[in-house]
């Protein structure tokens, strides 16, 4: 098991016959991922790679193929219009990759997609790898393994980063998870650690923050109080300076706050090791893991 | 995207905010020229894209022009924070009765836009947070609905709670500014204070706004607003070239693909002992046109004695990556040593080629900080 992924997971894929969407969406085919048909509106009749039939929207493809899963490779301009779509032709489950979503068109798109039900992870994101059971994204297939280990990031490279560090270490994965950098987004830390602590399979987990919001304290409360099993958080952008955005929309120090001093004091006062490395994460969890 | 308080108040004007009049001056001669046009007495204003303008002296009351003179003369060329003040804001100058603060931004939690006010307008509203918070009123909007005639009122009768007629001015300060906020694609949009005069008309009488970066496709317009002063050089060529670049003040010179882990390397330069001279994503892509943009960038700071290359491969193969750093180093003329840490798929292939070239290849991002640090001197 995995979260918010199984078996079932049919995709389609928004987006195929462009570039990016159509090099990812081989990648998870190649994974073994159910990509059962793409989206693009114009292009609806073609074949992708002589496999995949393309639609020129998401109802048919749906309607065609059972497809309960979105993968959005859509430019900025489009993704809010595409996320709708998805959650609009039945998608329960919508990854969003596009990095450069206006802001107020997300919080637009929130209210629209809970009224139908589906669950959003990202914008700006990697979106999500359950090793042996799918990959809806971007996350290099290489890198992991099967495994007891959740991980949750707002980063993505620094993501690849870890799960390397914890496949190097015999520690395999159940679900990595990359929620995006974006100031809104669908899947929060919080729903993530909701979902790894009831997840059967998963024993213990990662989170990796960042500077910018208050995501990372809200985690460590809801931690403190709900979850049992083992966590260790890392996060980056001690060396930000104020005002400044780094790479990530949402990566900033504004007023004084959402600084990694602040978030690293409240994990740690919840009981949350923070690694002052990247590479002292496995060694963290491996200290407060008893297996 | 920031901009200045003048440019902010046009955005507000446009959408029917009470903005008193004002223009820009950018010396002497041209604010005491605009005192006279406007009459006495003025503010004189340095347009700055920080805050703290008043404390530092940069806003100041003229009732005379030889007010206007001598303070425009002390306020041009002011340096504010680093920031050198390049132009004056002259406007009327009001009389306050009272002073509201309205702010409205984008709450991650709630994923909404966040009305906030409070009746401590005229002060720095992030003291007020942290010393009474009791004293900000907060509604968060329906992007559905916007803000409703009752929340507006609701909010402007807790700021006012013994004036209906102030209390509505407040409120439909408060829909406005919503409009302005959602059609300018703004992430943050600030009115402190909002004040009334002795006989009770409501003036917008500072103005701030930040735009939202990934909505400039939808305002071409917005482009112009930029203050090119104020940007950094190494800052502004690296936005022209689509890169994410943060000057900083070290020596080690930082090119990284991934905001997160670009951060995390930043971080590690400092935990061993240097110091990050810049963040920058260069982002999925390792063509050699790229990077040299992103080397040219770094490497006009003369601060930089060593350059450190962190690349996780993911997809992306590794003796690609090489192949492209070595293409683009081999085209410059490079006097710094530059370490190069490479990992993912055909990591191995990667270093191999870099060892034929003067590239210092290391294995992990650890060893790669620790030998750039060391070169760094």
């Amino acid at each position: 098991m995995a979260i918010f992924v199984d078996e079932n997971t049919r995709v389609v894929v928004q987006g195929i016959t462009g570039r990016d969407g159509g090099f990812h969406a081989r990648e998870m085919m190649a994974y073994g991922t159910q990509v059962v048909a793409g989206v693009t509106p114009g292009r609806g009749g073609q074949v992708f790679d002589d496999k995949v039939p393309v639609y020129d929207t998401v109802a048919e493809a749906v309607r065609e193929h059972d497809a309960n899963t979105s993968v959005i490779f859509v430019p900025p301009f489009g993704a809010a219009g595409a996320i709708c779509e998805a959650a609009d032709a039945g998608c329960k489950l919508i990854v969003c990759i596009t990095e450069g979503v206006p802001t107020l068109d997300m919080v637009k798109v929130m209210p629209y997609i809970q009224e139908r039900g589906a669950r959003l992870i990202g914008p700006n994101c990697p979106g999500l790898l359950a090793p042996g059971i799918a990959k809806l994204g971007i996350l290099p297939t290489s890198i992991v393994k099967e495994g007891p280990v959740g991980l949750v990031s707002r980063s993505g490279t620094l993501t690849y980063e870890v799960v390397y560090q914890l496949t190097a270490a015999g520690l395999g994965q159940t679900t990595c998870l990359g929620i995006g950098g974006d100031p809104v987004i669908g899947t929060t830390f919080m729903d993530a650690i909701m979902a790894f602590n009831e997840d059967p399979r998963t024993e213990a987990f990662v989170m990796i923050g960042e500077i910018g919001g208050d995501a990372e304290e809200k985690a460590a409360a809801y931690i403190k109080e709900h979850v049992k099993k083992p966590v260790v958080s890392f996060i980056a952008g001690q060396t930000a300076p104020p005002g400044k955005r780094m790479g990530h929309a949402g990566a900033i120090v504004s007023g004084g706050s959402g600084t990694a001093a602040e978030k690293k004091k409240a994990l740690e006062a919840a009981g949350i090791p923070v690694a002052d490395r990247p590479m002292d994460i496995v060694p963290r969890l491996q200290e407060i893991w008893k297996r | 995207m920031n901009i200045h308080e003048y440019q902010a108040k046009e955005i507000f004007r446009s959408f029917g905010l009470p903005v008193p009049g004002g223009k820009v001056a950018t010396s002497v001669e041209e604010a005491v020229a605009l005192a006279g046009e406007q009459g006495l007495p003025v503010m004189v204003k340095s347009q700055v894209l920080t805050g703290g303008r008043g404390k530092a002296g940069g806003v100041k009351f003229c009732a005379t022009m030889e007010d206007v003179k001598e303070n425009a003369e002390k306020i041009l060329g002011l340096d504010i924070k680093g920031h050198i003040v390049r132009k004056v804001l002259v406007t009327p100058a009001v009389d306050i009765a009272s002073e509201y603060y309205i702010g409205m931004l984008i709450d991650r939690n709630s994923k909404r836009v966040l009305l906030m006010a409070s009746a401590e307008g005229g002060v720095e509203i992030e003291q007020v947070a942290k010393d009474t918070p009791e004293l900000i009123f907060k509604q968060t909007i329906d992007p559905r609905y916007g803000l409703l005639d009752h929340e507006a009122l609701g909010m402007g009768m807790r700021l006012c709670p013994d004036d209906i007629r102030k209390a509505r001015q407040l409120a439909a300060a408060m829909q406005k500014l919503y409009k302005a906020f959602v059609e300018s694609d703004a992430s943050l949009a600030e009115i402190n204070p909002f004040i009334f005069t002795p006989d009770g008309t409501g003036h917008a009488i500072d103005a701030k706004v930040n735009l939202d970066d990934n909505a400039m496709f939808r305002h071409p317009g917005y482009e112009e607003l930029r203050d090119l002063d104020e940007e950094n050089p190494a800052e502004r060529r690296a936005r022209e070239a689509k890169l994410s670049f943060v000057k900083l003040e070290g020596n080690v010179g930082c090119l990284v693909n991934g905001a997160g882990l670009a951060m995390a390397t930043m971080d590690l330069v400092k935990y061993y002992g240097g110091q990050p001279a810049n963040f920058l994503d260069i982002g999925g892509s390792s063509n050699p046109e790229k990077v040299v943009n992103a080397l040219e960038i770094i490497l006009s700071d003369p601060e930089v004695k060593a350059i450190l290359f962190n690349i996780f491969g993911g997809i992306t193969r590794c003796d690609d990556v090489a192949k492209g750093i070595i293409a683009a180093t081999g085209s410059m003329d490079i006097n710094v040593p530059i370490v190069v840490r490479l990992t993912g798929t055909n990591e191995e292939e990667g270093r191999a080629l870099l060892a034929e070239t003067d590239l210092v290849p290391a294995a992990t991002m650890d060893e790669a900080v620790q030998k750039a640090i060391e070169l760094a001197g």
